[in-house]
């Protein structure tokens, strides 16, 4: 046991402790904050302390200073690869797919026929490995971001299509009835009523689809890619051995993933405010 | 009697739009092969009828998208021709694949149900670690796969337990989320009940959470088995092509051949579903077994 170790081990405790006496003060929005902060940077810190400690080889682990150091001194690597994985790729193929997703669903609504056979057929399209697609994608569209976006596409399209349609039948006979009374027509009461109304689910259908869109984007950088994208990077640095460039190109996705997924969560919170998960 | 259940339940709709997306595929073959055709066509100085051009383009050896039948053929072909030990039965790819899938869908499943369990017991767990739970799923951890696969190697960890750990990561957070809302789910009332009879917090938990989590259980279980199925295959593309639906995907596109990449995914997509299906059967049968009335 070296200092280090016991210096990780010693801070996890009182960390721990700390948060534990935390737990048990009346709750408030700035603790809800303060906890999981303490126990990322308790993480953290175990794992510069346990990698410097137990002298872990940077081919295996390297420690989150030299990932930091790596992430700064590489931004315009990064940037790029951000451009190319998830503005061209992931982003493209997102907006088409849950577009695309939203108009069959309003279209299939007319045939109510056709939505009872789609919402099986979908749901169980959704639980397939939709991922397997990306080498047949990469060998239609080439190895840039258009074979991603596609990917991308066929990941969001159904999981999409099932939440629009569900959503689409979220409103009740009495509401229609009233909007039939105001003479609404079919636009109408689909702009009014319906879609406002299919609103948490659409947001619920988007919000599974930012991973999606992500994961799809970069594994499929896997099966042929141009010579940019995080994809790319992770598996040739890999190959390379420079583990703390792939570590830099995690951080990156984490970061993009988690501010996608804030940004339609907020966008949730602002059209669908009257919904009662949304109340506090 | 049977007739109007068919007539008035899914079936015919569900039939119907697998009909529809047959046709499509089979539409979808004859536009994305022709060109090649037509080149074919071209230098043998002979032009195409119609019918001539549809038989060319469901019939390729490397077609662009291979015709339904075509698959079909491949997948008899890997399947009952050959027999299941030989490296080019598609049985044997399979087995690789849902061994990793279900090692790794057993350990997620063990760890989801433990995180859960101390997340409900204890309000330290709740607020601190439930949020970075959440979190660790905005990490697509597909796209790092790789770098375990390698990292687990040169610890001296390979074959099946590296893609059971990717499996293991994509399925334990539907089941954590899953249970931590079925264990919370019974009523103020019923655990006042169980206080008054002076009931231990094991108790507690033997007799009242855990019954009614399982329905939230068996709902994650369903989610987590397919999310594990694709880490799995996932798993299998850097390690070079071994062995395993994912390495056939990746060695079929290697070389071009298209209706093994296909045969693959059909086969990945009827393992999904099975594994679907058999989660629905423990769920009535553990239903039916604890008195859960139709």
């Amino acid at each position: 046991m070296n200092t280090l170790v016991v210096g990780a081990l010693t801070f996890w405790f009182v960390a721990w402790w700390f948060n534990i006496r935390l737990s048990k003060l009346p709750q408030n929005r700035f603790l809800a904050f303060l906890q999981p902060l303490l126990f990322g940077v308790t993480l953290l810190v175990l794992w510069e302390f346990l990698v410097r400690g137990f002298a872990i080889s940077p081919v295996l682990l390297p420690a989150p200073s030299a990932i930091g150091a790596r992430f700064a001194s590489s931004l315009p690597i990064l940037w790029t690869d951000f451009v190319q994985t998830f503005v061209k790729g992931a982003l493209t193929g997102y907006v088409i797919g849950c577009g695309s997703a939203i108009l069959v669903a309003v279209a299939v609504d007319r045939l109510p026929f056709l939505r009872r056979g789609l919402l099986p057929v979908g749901s169980f399209v959704s639980a397939l490995p939709i991922i397997g697609m990306a080498p047949i994608m990469v060998m239609w569209f080439g190895f840039d971001w258009q074979s991603k976006a596609a990917v991308v596409v066929l990941m969001c399209f159904f999981p999409m299509l099932v939440n629009s349609v569900q959503g689409l039948l979220a409103t009740d006979h009495l509401q229609h009835d009233l909007m039939r009374t105001y003479a609404a027509s079919y636009w109408q009461t689909l702009f009014k009523l319906r879609l406002p109304a299919a609103a948490p689910f659409l947001f619920n259908g988007l919000k599974i689809c930012t991973t999606l869109a992500l994961i799809g984007a970069i594994v499929a950088e896997f099966f042929g890619s141009p010579t940019a994208g995080m994809g790319f990077r992770i598996s040739t640095e890999v190959g390379r051995l420079q583990l703390d460039m792939v570590w830099a190109e995690i951080t990156v996705a984490a970061l993009v993933g988690s501010a996608f997924y804030g940004l339609v969560a907020l966008a949730e919170r602002m059209v669908t405010f009257w919904h009662p998960s949304q109340r506090r | 009697m049977i007739v109007q259940r068919i007539a008035s339940g899914n079936t015919l709709p569900v039939l119907a739009v697998v009909g529809l997306i047959i046709a499509l595929w089979y539409l979808m073959a004859i536009v994305l092969n022709a060109p090649w055709a037509y080149d074919q066509a071209g230098r043998q100085d002979t032009t195409l009828g119609f019918g001539e051009l549809v038989a060319a383009t469901w019939s390729q050896d490397r077609p662009r998208l291979p015709a339904p039948h075509q698959v079909t053929a491949e997948l008899w072909k890997t399947t009952i021709e050959v027999a299941p030990t030989s490296r080019r039965s598609l049985f044997h790819h399979a087995w690789i694949t849902l061994s990793a899938t279900l090692l790794g869908f057993a350990m997620g499943t063990v760890l989801g149900i433990l995180l859960a369990v101390a997340i409900v017991h204890n309000r330290a767990m709740d607020a601190s670690v439930m949020p970075w739970i959440i979190a660790s799923q905005t990490i697509p951890i597909l796209a790092i796969a790789p770098m375990i696969i390698v990292v687990l190697a040169s610890l001296g960890l390979t074959g099946l337990l590296p893609k059971a750990v990717i499996s293991m990561y994509l399925s334990f957070f539907p089941v954590v989320v899953g249970m931590v809302k079925g264990l919370r789910s019974p009523d103020r009332i019923l655990l006042d009940q169980l206080h008054t009879w002076n009931a231990s917090e094991v108790e507690t938990f033997l007799k009242l959470r855990w019954p009614a989590a399982l329905p939230y259980l068996f709902a994650s279980l369903k989610v987590a088995v397919a999310a594990s199925l694709v880490g799995a295959i996932i798993g299998e593309l850097p390690t070079g092509a071994v062995a395993g639906l994912g390495a056939r995907m990746l060695s079929g596109s290697y070389y071009g051949q298209t209706v093994q990449i296909w045969s693959a995914l059909v086969m990945a997509s009827i393992l999904a579903a099975s594994l679907v299906a058999l989660v629905g059967l423990a769920e009535r049968v553990t239903g039916r077994l604890m008195g859960v009335r139709p």
